[in-house]
Order: structure tokens, then C-alpha cells, then sequence
């Protein structure tokens, strides 16, 4: 069973103690960057495609971009920062001495992974209604969501970590997993261009398009049956890979 | 006991803590001793047997235990991403003590550590002997009944580990249980109420620091220069004598004795000295002198 109490708040404090101490570099990011895609990619490739089903450019990928920024910051926090912690720092071993247990270091770190994708989602928010690509109010579901779609990704993290040999052996799931849904999820051109086999792989496999399908019903504030769907396959995995990552953790870290 | 794959690291060893004694583990590296106390702290499960730790079995009642313990851990891993004051009060949150406590505790622990002067330093900027200290502080943070230091004084310099020796005898004078480990037997010697030594994760002996020394090597060690005319001396007198590099060692209780004779079989031309035996000895006779990997 995973054993979890209200200390796993504790472990999430210390990084987001951390996280404060550097807010400068932490809080950057999520402002240049979808004004560096908007530009780029809506308003400079945007001009020669004009509409997507309809959709000018910029809205169509707005909530692609605010997906795979939470996807980024979750996956990042939870496979390269928390292998400094737990095999650099000893950061784990140090917390594990104390009344609090192995099972609440690895969900706290997945909360606060979570809370960075939030975070990111949070901030992002007021460029994007700057530029005037989301409607509101749906567009403030953007950041709880993120919540859920971040713990998705950290979970996913989490189980690189618990397995991964080395630090640079992170970049596998990286270049492999990630690089790839960031294309192939629906993110800057509509899934069903893709051939059939692919559209399907990427709804059973791509978690990327779930999350990416959900924002897109809140940016546009148009919902479908289809978003029931995507809800229900993020909270599943979330599930899954949550407690797959406590498990493979113990294994590595309890001997 | 404790096993890793096919190595047993901890070998059916039963040692028993008292109450407010300081209680020693010595052995050469690999002899188990960090296994032992993370078996202690609920970090590392046993393989088999029982461990009580205040009375609670370790495999059940880890929470417990763990909010009564203190540890200073043989690797340092105090936390880079804050400075020391910052990370006794993150440790606090760790066991649950309130923000206000945690402040009050953190100031007289840094004052008690005298570290006063380090509160704002991050961690990568204070010298060995500073972390080692902050550790112990840290260590203290939830005013543990029991205290377990692997290798408090590891790598520092003479007037740090002078520092952290008086620390420590004050905490015991306090009425605080110390259980550690140390490789530099003259630590062990002044600070152990009770010892045992252990190799290949096995307990080879316990007893206080004097009894072992008596027990173990005798009163006094007399060391002559390796020539073949002390041996045949020896030989003669039928005294027993051990080889330490080219240094012959008698351990006695009639050091004089024997100086007197070496002196003559070897007709002065080599020193003979007669020193107290110490607890190296004990260690060294009963462990050997090869290196362990
Ligand atoms: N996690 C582990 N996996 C496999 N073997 C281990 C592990 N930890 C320790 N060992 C082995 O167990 C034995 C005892 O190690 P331990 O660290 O307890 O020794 P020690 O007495 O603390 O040594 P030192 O004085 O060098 O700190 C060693 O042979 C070591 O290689
Ligand atoms: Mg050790």
C-alpha cells in the first residue's frame, strides 16, 4: 500500500522554498516564451495559413503552447531535478531520516512538479489574453487543469528517474517521448492530417494529445463528449503512473 | 543481519544501548558499521532477526522511532539549496515542529555549534569542518532521545574534532544516548562509555574502552626495530610478539622486563621505547593489518 500523510506537504515546501530563492530565472521563462512562439510561429508562419478549421493560427496553437509548457516544466522538474536531488544532493536520504517516509518524498516531488506546470499556466495566462488568442472566463480553467495535466507528466518523470541508470540517460525519454508528442499531438497542425495508424497512436499513447485536445475546448470555450474522453484518460494515467513511480522508487531507493 | 544480494553485510551481530551511555561501533571499512546504523534508523530494512529501537520493533514503528532519533549520516547531505539556518528550519518542517519553535531551536543550535557567524552562508561555502558541525545541529533540531553519528568527526582538522568531542560530552552530560562510529580510535577511546569492534560484519568484541586494552593487549606495548637478534631474544624467552612492518611489538604487563632484555640482546644499538597500549592496538591485533578494499 502507499503510505501518505499530510507531512507529503512538507517536501513540497522545500521546493517551493527553493524555487523562491531563485524566482528570477523560474519566473522568466513562461513570459518570453509564448510571446517568442506567438510571433514565430503564429503571426510569422500564421500569415500564409490563415485559418485552421476555421480558427485563425495564433488561437489554434494557444493552448498548445500553454500544454507543452506545462508537459515541459513538470517533466523537467521531476526527471532532471529530482535526479540532482535524490542522487547529487542525497537530498532524499537526508528527508527519509526523519518521520517522514519514502512514498511522501516521491508524491511530494510529483506535487510540486505539478505545481511548477501550474505555475507556468498561471503566468502564461495574461501574455496569451494580451495577444487576445484565449476567451474568458473558460480560459481560467487553463490553471487548474495544468494542475492535473502537470501531475500527469511528473508521474511519467518520476518513473524515468526511478529507473535510469545515469543523469544523461534522462535524455532517451526526452528526445524520444517528449520531442515527439511536441510535434505529433495535435499541438501546431490539426491531428487528422496525419495518417489514420498515427491519429490512433497518438490518442492511445501521446498524453500530449489529451491534454492538449482539453485546453484547446477551454481556450475556444467550445466543449465536446470528445473532452469527457481526454479527461478521463488523463485522470487514469495520472493515477497509474503516480503510484507505478512510488513503487519503482521504493525499489531503488529502499535497499 | 542484513544482506546485499550474496554479501552479508551484517552478520547476526546483538549489541544492546543503555540509557544515557555513549556507545561505540568500530571496524575497518566494509565491516558493516554504516549498515547497521541505517538499519537502526529505519532507512535500510533488516534481512532477518529482530531490532528494537525505544522498544519498537524497526519494521512497524518507523515514524516513531524516526521522530525520537537524531542522525548524523556518514555522506553529507545537508541541503545546497539553502543556507544553514535555512535548512535547520526546513529540516524542522520535516518532523513537524512548528515555525516559531523551529526559529528558537535553530538560533541556540547555530549558538551551540558556533556557528552563529555562518546563519546566512549556503552550504557550498562553508569548509568541512563548518558542514559537519551544522549537521550535528541539524541533527539535534527535534531534541532527539537518541543520537546516532556515523563518522562525526570524518576528515577534519584537530581543533574541529576537539570542538565536536566537547559538543558531544555535553550532549551526553545532558542525559542523551550517543550510538556511533568512528575510525580514529583515540575519538573512540575518550569518548565511548562502551565499544565493540567489527569485521566482515561480525561483533568481535564489546567492553568498555579499558577493558578491551587490558583484555585484548596488556598494559603496555613495548616496540623494538625489526632485527634478527631481538626475534632470537624473544624466541629465547618464550614471550609473544607481533610483526608490524619492521617494527616488533610485545604486548605486557612487565614492560620493563622486557625492555631491559631487548636492550641487551640487541647491546643498545637499537631503540627500544615502552608506550601505554592503546586502543589501536586492540584494534589492529584483532582486525589485522591488510587493507580492505
Ligand atoms: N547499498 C548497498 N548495496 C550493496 N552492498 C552494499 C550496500 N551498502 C553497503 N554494502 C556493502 O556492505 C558492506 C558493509 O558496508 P558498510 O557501509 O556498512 O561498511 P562500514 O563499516 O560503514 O565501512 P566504512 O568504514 O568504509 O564506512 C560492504 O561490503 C559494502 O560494500
Ligand atoms: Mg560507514
Amino acid at each position: 500500500m502507499i503510505d501518505i500523510t499530510a507531512r507529503v506537504q512538507s517536501v513540497w515546501r522545500r521546493n517551493w522554498d527553493a524555487f523562491l530563492r531563485t524566482y528570477r530565472v523560474n519566473f522568466i521563462p513562461p513570459f518570453i516564451e509564448p510571446v517568442l512562439y506567438l510571433l514565430a510561429l503564429g503571426f510569422g508562419l500564421g500569415t500564409y495559413i490563415e485559418a485552421v478549421d476555421g480558427i485563425p493560427y495564433p488561437v489554434f496553437i494557444a493552448p498548445a503552447l500553454v500544454s507543452i509548457s506545462v508537459m515541459y516544466s513538470a517533466f523537467f522538474e521531476c526527471t532532471y531535478s529530482s535526479f540532482v536531488r535524490m542522487y547529487y544532493q542525497k537530498t532524499f536520504d537526508a528527508i527519509i531520516a526523519t518521520p517522514v517516509g519514502i512514498d511522501e518524498v516521491i508524491a511530494g516531488e510529483m506535487l510540486w512538479g505539478a505545481t511548477r506546470g501550474m505555475i507556468y499556466a498561471a503566468l502564461m495566462l495574461p501574455v496569451l489574453l494580451l495577444f487576445n488568442v484565449v476567451a474568458m472566463p473558460s480560459s481560467l480553467l487553463l490553471i487548474p487543469f495544468a494542475f492535473l495535466a502537470g501531475l500527469l507528466f511528473a508521474g511519467i518523470a518520476m518513473c524515468f528517474t526511478a529507473i535510469t541508470p545515469s543523469i544523461d540517460a534522462l535524455n532517451y525519454p526526452s528526445f524520444l517521448f517528449i520531442t515527439p508528442m511536441f510535434l505529433f499531438s495535435g499541438t501546431f497542425f490539426p491531428l487528422d492530417l496525419l495518417p489514420e495508424p498515427i491519429q490512433y497512436f497518438a490518442l492511445a499513447a501521446l498524453p500530449l494529445t489529451h491534454v492538449v485536445g482539453f485546453n484547446r475546448a477551454i481556450t475556444l470555450a467550445t466543449f465536446s463528449p470528445v473532452n469527457l474522453l481526454n479527461l478521463a484518460w488523463i485522470a487514469a494515467a495520472t493515477v497509474i503512473f503516480f503510484v507505478l513511480a512510488i513503487r519503482l522508487m521504493r525499489r531503488r531507493l529502499v535497499v | 543481519m542484513k544482506r546485499f544480494g550474496d554479501l552479508i553485510a551484517v552478520d547476526r551481530i546483538a549489541f544492546r544501548v543503555r540509557e544515557g551511555e555513549v556507545f561505540g561501533f568500530l571496524g575497518p571499512n566494509g565491516a558493516g558499521k554504516t549498515t547497521t546504523m541505517k538499519m537502526i534508523q529505519c532507512i535500510s530494512p533488516k534481512s532477518g532477526g529482530t531490532l528494537e529501537v525505544f522498544g519498537m520493533d524497526v519494521d512497524t514503528r518507523q515514524r516513531e522511532i524516526k521522530s525520537r532519533l537524531g542522525v548524523v549520516p556518514q555522506e553529507n547531505n545537508l541541503d545546497p539549496d539553502f543556507s544553514a539556518y535555512r535548512n535547520l528550519l526546513v529540516y524542522a518542517r520535516y518532523f513537524g515542529i512548528p515555525r516559531r519553535e523551529a526559529e528558537r531551536r535553530a538560533d541556540e543550535l547555530l549558538a551551540f555549534m558556533q556557528l552563529d557567524e555562518k546563519r546566512d552562508v549556503l552550504i557550498d561555502k562553508l569548509s568541512g569542518g563548518m558542514k559537519r558541525r551544522l549537521i550535528i545541529a541539524r541533527a539535534l533540531v527535534n531534541e532527539p532521545e537518541l543520537l546516532i553519528l556515523d563518522e562525526p568527526t570524518i576528515g577534519l582538522d584537530p581543533q574541529a574534532r576537539h570542538l565536536i568531542w566537547e559538543k558531544l560530552r555535553s550532549l551526553r552530560a545532558e542525559g542523551n544516548t550517543l550510538v556511533l562510529t568512528t575510525h580514529y580510535l583515540d575519538e573512540a577511546e575518550r569518548l565511548c562509555d562502551r565499544l565493540v569492534i567489527m569485521d566482515h560484519g561480525k561483533i568481535l568484541v564489546e567492553g568498555t574502552p579499558a577493558d578491551l586494552i587490558r583484555e585484548h593487549a596488556g598494559s603496555d606495548v613495548v616496540e623494538v626495530e625489526r632485527t634478527q637478534k631481538a626475534v632470537s631474544r624473544l624466541e629465547e624467552l618464550g614471550v609473544n610478539y607481533d610483526l608490524a612492518g619492521d617494527v616488533i611489538q610485545v604486548f605486557t604487563d612487565r614492560p620493563n622486563d622486557v625492555a631491559r632484555d631487548l636492550l641487551e640482546a640487541c647491546r643498545h644499538e637499537a631503540a627500544v621505547t615502552v608506550r601505554p597500549a592503546t586502543l589501536e592496538d586492540v584494534f589492529l591485533r584483532l582486525t589485522g593489518r591488510s587493507l580492505r578494499e
